[in-house]
């Protein structure tokens, strides 16, 4: 086979300058350095610096104040929700202000017991979503989706049958109308049932210019206003809940939050009243995520060396190529290996394979030991799914391969070492450092969109939630495009170059 | 082995507003050293480059044993050859440089190692290329050019760089390789490097050949030539000779140079006549007069040579 000699010349030219060699091991090295090295800190013990995750694998927040019965098979839960009020955190001085937040949350839930990232199902009434089912975390259904909806008052109703809740909603208390229903598979026998509030993190984008923006963020806290909880079935006796207003503790146990303390966390607490309950909560039933809205860091964040490595890799994959045309050392390729297509694909096969393999052994390391590091060092890292570990660390090697190649391709193409070199940093590299440091979310966005740092989405670890408000940066791991996405944005650009490369290369002289 | 012929047949090739090639043709036949010889910008390294495939032709075709370069599985089991001596990853060793050549062939490392020794590099195998003397490179790319244990060579101006030393070695390696059989191209823009070399030399000017012909063939057509008489006396005798050579020339630092009259006539004439010499020698011929003839007449080369570009 030619081609299969070609590759082995091709190997050989790579292993045998030791410039290149080291230049790729120290791409590898400094992925490895910065994954390992404890560079955020935090307060979290470090039994619990893993927030929970929930039934279905995603890490979540589970934190809110929850007034409950315990209810044995089948039955059901109603109440009025008379009223839902709240406060934001003010970022210009003040304490709090009044208002609520978009998922600011009230209503009714089914869970099983009060363990943090446990099965549960709830109907609630939202700050601006109207009236919401949610179940196991990740699960949003609503009839009042998309437009923002004032919170009136609704009577709700949970109903459990089996492995199924069934929400109901109704103006009156008399006309009911369903609102969806979830299955929560496994759900033991005996439950808990009964109201809770709860509301996010609320995180403004403030002072956005041209080249800066800055996130401000703090708790904020929801008040459900119940009436007339009637239940129905085998239900525990008396309601348990927080101490009534002195001492208030929230109910859920839920994510820790590593970077802040929450000692000094707002009041919340529930209350009876007459004809029912206040519930003041703080916190979300929600996936977990990382940012302005979320206190974990995410696996992905301890790949912050990928763009770094890049660049080494990145050097190394033009001059390979580029410096061939410097010495006229073409010709001599050439003349062992006529089949010019063959001998620029042997270039981007080996160089890639070789960038694939460094890459994954880094990322694999840094990934399996990284949070060990951030966690030892009171950080709380999310969960995250073997699944989703063995995608993120491919992801980033096949990252590193594609941009090497990539630039093998410019290198070809420009026949310039050092222009090679420029063009492949400011096409690769450069959109990705400024968008996850000055450039305005919009600009960062777009950016991602169209470079070859588009990939970078290969390296998020977690999704974004319709159900969880979040200023979804680059910065904390979220790209706009799905990994797949970035993944094929990139590959066009290697075959774009790579084939303008190849066209040239047999249009011309050598 | 395999064919080792080399043919070119009709090239033609522009740069721009320049024919580098003008319908170039010659062939290069094994068991022999073939001269490659023309000034600078003649077209002799566009030729090597079109045989190479590296350069396209616009017409012609060129043939490696019967089969265009490009279509050989192992090309450099076919043909060797050497374009520029420079052209090295200098970080790279003079070994590694052969190792990785040695595998886009298919061939064992080992292979690497006996032509370095071949080529008289055996104790710096392991020393980066980028510290070699142009001589050393030279050397470096005639083993290249061995790797394969090709039947033909192909090499550019082998001999610039080299030490005295390095010019005799090469001259007696490209010998003993054409002795075993091979064809071997070497090209040069100075003919005296190839005398005692070549058997057989092409000559091109402007991107087409001049002269084909066998060294032996070319010297005996020159050889007819030039006698230089020393005399006290230069006027009587320049007057004597005259009267019976084709053309007598004084060449003003009392010598003359008399051609069409064989150097016995030239001394019987000139005792005959009682005009004193000192000495009357008969020039020998070299492949560089020979040469010079060739293009003396390519008058329409020798107006056009010094404008070509390439």
């Amino acid at each position: 086979m030619t081609f299969a000699r070609v590759l082995h010349a091709e190997w050989t030219k790579l292993r045998t300058v030791r410039g290149w060699v080291l230049g790729l091991l120290a791409g590898a090295a400094v992925i490895l350095a910065l994954g390992l090295t404890p560079s955020r800190g935090g307060s979290c013990d470090v039994s619990d610096c893993t927030p929970a995750h929930g039934p279905e694998g995603q890490a979540v927040a589970d934190q809110f104040t929850y007034v409950h019965r315990t209810l044995t098979g089948d039955g059901s839960i109603t109440a009025r929700v008379a009223d839902l009020t709240g406060r934001l955190p003010a970022f210009d001085g003040a304490q709090t202000r009044d208002g609520l937040a978009p998922w600011a949350k009230a209503g009714l839930m089914i869970k099983d017991g009060t363990k943090a990232g446990s099965a549960y199902a709830a109907v609630m009434l939202t700050g601006e979503h109207g009236v919401r089912l949610q179940w196991n975390y990740v699960h949003d259904e609503g009839v009042d989706a998309g437009a923002k909806v004032k919170p009136q008052p609704v009577w709700l109703r949970l109903t459990r049958a089996g492995d199924t809740v069934t929400a109901e909603k109704s103006a009156d208390g008399t006309a009911w109308v369903a609102v969806g229903s979830a299955r929560l598979p496994g759900l033991p026998a005996t439950v808990t049932a009964g109201m809770f509030a709860t509301s996010p993190q609320y995180s403004e984008q403030v002072n956005e210019s041209v080249v800066l923006s800055g996130v401000s963020g703090a708790p904020s806290t929801a008040t459900g206003t119940f009436e007339h909880p009637v239940t129905t079935g085998t239900f525990s006796a008396d309601w348990e809940g927080p101490p009534g207003g002195a001492a208030p503790e929230p109910a859920g146990t839920g994510a820790p939050d590593g970077a802040r303390a929450r000692s000094e966390g707002p009041q919340t607490g529930a209350a009876p009243t007459a004809d029912g309950w206040t519930v003041t909560g703080s916190g979300d039933i929600a996936p977990a995520v990382s940012g302005a809205a979320g206190g974990s860091v995410t696996i992905s964040q301890t790949l912050v060396g990928t763009f770094l490595g890049l660049m080494f890799v990145v050097v190394v994959g033009a001059v390979f190529v580029a410096g061939e045309y410097r010495r006229g050392l073409i010709r001599t390729s050439l003349a062992a290996a006529p089949r010019r297509l063959h001998l620029l694909t042997a270039k981007a096969l080996v160089l890639g394979g070789a960038v694939f393999g460094l890459g994954l052994a880094a990322a694999a390391v840094v990934v399996a030991f990284g949070p060990r590091v951030l966690r030892g060092n009171g950080a709380a890292v999310a969960y995250a799914s073997a699944a989703t570990q063995v995608r993120v660390v491919a992801g980033t090697a096949l990252l590193l391969a594609l941009c090497a190649a990539l630039a093998a391709g410019f290198g070809a193409l420009l026949r310039k070492g050092v222009t090679a070199v420029t063009v492949s940093i400011v096409v690769i590299v450069l959109p990705y450092l400024l968008s996850v440091t000055v450039l305005p979310l919009r600009a960062s966005d777009w950016l991602l969109r169209v470079t070859p740092a588009a990939a970078f989405a290969l390296q998020q670890s977690e999704p974004r939630w319709d159900q969880v408000d979040n200023i979804y940066s680059p910065a904390d791991g979220y790209f706009p495009l799905p990994a797949w996405g970035g993944l094929a944005v990139l590959a066009v650009w290697v075959a774009v170059v790579l084939g303008g490369a190849g066209y040239r290369l047999r249009r011309r002289d050598a | 082995m395999h064919d080792a012929t080399i043919t070119v047949d009709g090239l033609r090739k522009r740069f721009g507003p320049t024919l580098a090639l003008d319908g170039m043709t010659f062939t290069v036949r094994p068991g022999r050293v073939t001269g490659f010889v023309g000034p600078n910008g003649a077209g002799k390294s566009t030729t090597m480059r079109v045989i190479l495939g590296l350069d396209a032709a616009e017409e012609g075709r060129a043939l490696v044993g019967g089969r265009p370069y490009r279509g050989l599985a192992r090309p450099l089991c076919h043909l060797g050859s050497l374009l520029d001596a420079a052209a090295l990853q200098p970080g790279r060793t003079a070994r590694n440089h052969l190792l990785w050549l040695a595998h886009s062939q298919g061939l064992p490392g080992r292979r690497a190692d006996e032509v370095l020794e071949l080529a008289g590099l055996g104790g710096v195998g392991r020393r980066r290329a980028g510290g070699f003397s142009l001589g050393m490179r030279q050397r470096l790319g005639i083993a290249a050019a061995l790797l394969g244990d090709p039947p033909a060579l192909m090499l550019d101006e082998p001999f610039n760089g080299m030490d005295p030393e390095g010019i005799i070695w090469m001259r007696t390696f490209l010998r003993d390789l054409a002795r075993e059989g091979r064809a071997v191209l070497v090209s040069s823009h100075l003919m005296s490097e190839l005398q005692g070399t070549a058997d057989h030399v092409v000559v091109v000017g402007r991107g087409r050949v001049i002269a084909d012909a066998a060294v032996a063939e070319l010297l005996a057509g020159a050889a007819n030539g030039r006698i230089v008489v020393r005399s006290s006396a230069i006027d009587r005798a320049s007057a004597v000779l005259r009267e019976h050579a084709e053309s007598v020339l004084p060449n003003g630092d009392g010598t003359l140079t008399v051609t069409g009259a064989a150097a016995e006539e030239v001394i019987a004439r000139l005792t005959a006549a009682g005009v004193p010499f000192s000495e009357v020698s008969a020039h020998r011929a070299t492949l560089e007069d020979a040469y010079l003839d060739l293009t003396r007449d390519a008058v329409e080369f020798r107006a056009a040579a010094p404008g070509e570009a390439r």
